[in-house]
């Protein structure tokens, strides 16, 4: 299916979860901001929330800034 | 928040040695100081301030900063009182209830007279006082007041008894736009024995007065002590640091102070200055004002003589008054009443305005559109 | 930091005058050991978009658990932006602390106020401890003091100019006239220049491009921590008497004697 992620169209299976995006592309879940669909996200929420068709996820983190 | 809690911060702050300990050398490092703390105005306000050089530095400092953010302008203005009835028994004043003076209140057909004829002087901006008492001078006859005067003059003050901010802002819609009351003595310890009875006997009611004009939105705001009713110093510092607290708080209201000195007063007797107060120390006073809050208005009126008021031109003084009168009326014609205070400076504007003038200063009638 | 000279924000204990953005520094090693020998307590840092492919640390794990550190809204062009990326800030266990960053001009990188004063509104009411960054205007100071801004950083020259505390003037009124904070941010190219901003009155410095591009970035943020010190013990100690006129002019007051 289609979801958006960081702004670009991406496919992924049905059913993926958060924690399962995060972990395909190798990132920590403990050093990420997640938003889907306009909502932040818990920490404890990664493995549950299971994305749909027309996701728009946002995965975010901290880097340096002034 | 009240000014207060500014008050009892420095009630107890240690004057005597703040006045007496201070030396020249600490008043020349403070003169130039961008901002002034309270602790800077008492510097300022000390005796060794009074040390010839000392002084004059002041002044000339005082002279360039009066110059810098008022020009060299005098506004003039001329008190009208409109009744002397008072209901407070103030110790020092001439208009004390328990004083067998003549009292008078203007009808309006009286205040058109004197609108008329105070007008005709050139003066645009009046004081508007009364003695204190709602029964015999209501707010509505103060607002009527106002509104006939509005025909004449372009800038109504009122200085009466305290009101509550539903009336300040009564009248101002009636075109007050400035507000005076002098708080006669911050000293609240000494307070109720100068005024025992009365609605004045109410310090704190008293001293809320200001900020709820500032509230209700008056563009001027006259504050002032009586100096000689307490330690003429201390007064003049919580006169300052009231000012400050009203400028600060309402920058949008010009704060602007007043320095009467008791002097001779008709038929109160029994009653003694606790201090006298000299030329140099209204001078001082002046100055104090001046380096602490640069945008301060001044005031003198013409309880001062002649002489002395023509010399406090570029020392800090704004505004003056002329063709005074402190009985009820006496503009138009014969007073209609005794007075408060004896007036020592009874020149007519024309005479004033010649006084400004030559002192290389411009009078100014109108001070704003 | 002298005694007695305590700098408290929204009841928050801070332990320096100096404030440390994180952004365009070479190495990011280097930071930890920027913040230690400039002593900085509050550091700002961004928040963007994971990259899939490069795949970069967070920085957050270079710095010191005992830093605070404050998000900017940096990306921000209007109020709800800014209001967006603070809650992710907090949502990824910044505290309460944002720095509002809204800016639309991509050539000078100027703060629009009024989008700044919205969002502070916004985000005040929702428990952020708020300081924006705004161009100097004594007007909107107010007008975000009364909103319940924490602070105000009123910027010393454009973003990434290095060109000084240009708006002295203005921030000098600012930190006369306000009773929050006055913390001088963007702008600010040397140590000297930092002291400038502390003997000016100002409450804090933020520095980030002058530490972060100097040739040797740890050196640049101790001089950088020692400005600010020197800079603030200066302002508390007071100007010697200043004797500006040069010779008495016509004599003001022998008239009394």
């Amino acid at each position: 299916m289609n979801i958006i992620l960081n702004g670009e169209d991406t496919i992924v299976a049905e059913g993926t979860t958060v924690t399962a995006i995060l972990e395909e592309r190798k990132t920590d879940p403990k050093t990420v901001v997640v938003e889907a669909d306009g909502e932040i996200l818990k920490p404890e929420d990664f493995e549950t929330t299971v994305l749909k068709e027309g996701s728009v996820l946002e995965v975010l983190r901290f880097v340096g800034g002034g | 928040m009240s000014f207060y809690n500014t008050y009892k911060k420095y009630k107890n702050y240690d004057f005597e040695t703040a006045f007496t300990e201070t030396t020249s050398e600490d008043v020349l490092r403070i003169i130039n100081k961008p901002v002034k703390k309270p602790e800077d105005l008492a510097v300022l306000l000390s005796e060794a301030a009074q040390e010839p050089e000392v002084l004059e530095a002041m002044a000339q400092e005082a002279n360039r900063i009066t110059e810098r953010f008022f020009g060299r302008t005098i506004t003039l203005f001329t008190p009208l009182y409109l009744s002397n009835v008072c209901d407070n028994g103030c110790v020092y004043c001439g208009f004390n209830r328990n004083n067998p003076v003549k009292r008078g209140i203007l009808t309006p057909e009286e205040i058109e007279a004197e609108g008329r004829a105070i007008r005709e002087s050139g003066i645009r901006h009046v004081i508007i006082l009364t003695g204190e008492s709602r029964r015999a001078t209501p707010p509505e006859y103060v607002a009527q007041a106002v509104r006939i005067l509005k025909k004449y003059v372009d800038s109504v003050i009122i200085e009466i008894y305290s009101l509550t901010e539903p009336e300040y802002e009564m009248l101002f819609e009636a075109g007050a736009e400035g507000f005076t009351m002098f708080q006669e003595t911050y000293n609240e310890d000494i307070y109720p024995a100068l005024h025992p009875i009365g609605e004045k006997a109410d310090y704190r009611k008293r001293l809320d007065s200001p900020e709820l004009a500032c509230k209700a939105g008056y563009n001027t705001v006259n504050l002032g002590a009586l100096l000689g009713l307490d330690d003429w110093r201390r007064d003049t510092f919580f006169t300052g640091l009231h000012a400050k607290y009203l400028q600060d708080k309402y920058p949008g209201s010009d704060i602007a102070v007043s320095i009467p000195r008791i002097c001779e007063h008709e038929g109160v007797t029994g009653y003694n200055a606790a201090c006298s107060v000299k030329d140099i120390d209204l001078v001082q006073a002046m100055l104090a004002y001046r380096l602490f809050l640069p945008r301060l208005g001044i005031t003198i009126s013409t309880r001062e003589p002649a002489a002395l008021r023509d010399r406090l031109i570029g020392l800090g003084v704004t505004k003056m008054s002329a063709g005074s009168v402190t009985e009820v009326g006496g503009h138009a014609d014969e007073a209609k009443s005794d007075g408060q205070f004896e007036i020592t400076d009874t020149r007519s504007v024309e005479e004033m305005s010649e006084a400004i003038r030559a002192r290389g200063y411009q009078p100014v009638f109108k001070d704003w559109e | 930091m002298t005694d007695n000279d305590e700098f408290i924000i929204n009841g928050h204990k801070i332990n320096s005058r100096l404030f440390l953005g994180t952004g365009k520094f070479g190495d990011d090693a280097l930071i930890p050991k920027c913040i230690e020998v400039s002593g900085a307590h509050i550091v700002t840092v961004a928040i963007r978009r994971v990259d899939f492919n490069t795949n970069t640390d967070n920085i957050t794990q270079h710095l010191p658990k005992d830093c605070i550190l404050m998000p900017n809204t940096h990306g921000a062009r209007n109020a709800e932006e800014a209001v967006r990326i603070a809650r992710l800030g907090r949502a990824a266990g910044c505290g309460d602390w944002v720095k509002i960053e809204v800016v639309s001009d991509n050539k000078y990188l100027l703060p629009d106020n009024e989008e700044t004063l919205k969002a502070t509104e916004i985000l005040v009411n929702d428990g952020f401890i708020v300081m924006p960054y705004m161009t100097p205007d004594l007007y909107a100071a107010r007008r975000m003091r009364d909103a319940g801004a924490a602070s105000v950083m009123p910027l010393g020259a454009p973003i990434g100019t290095n060109k000084g505390f240009k708006t002295r003037e203005l921030v000098e009124i600012m930190c006369n006239e306000l009773d929050i904070p006055v913390i001088v941010d963007a702008g600010i190219g040397k140590p000297s220049e930092a002291a400038e901003c502390m003997e000016a009155g100002a409450d804090a410095v933020l520095v980030n491009t002058a530490i972060a591009t100097a040739a040797d970035p740890v050196l640049m943020a101790e001089a950088f921590g020692e400005a600010v010190r020197a800079g603030r013990k200066a302002y508390l100690s007071g100007p010697g008497a200043v004797k500006s006129m040069a010779e008495a002019s016509t004599p003001l007051t022998g008239f009394l004697r």
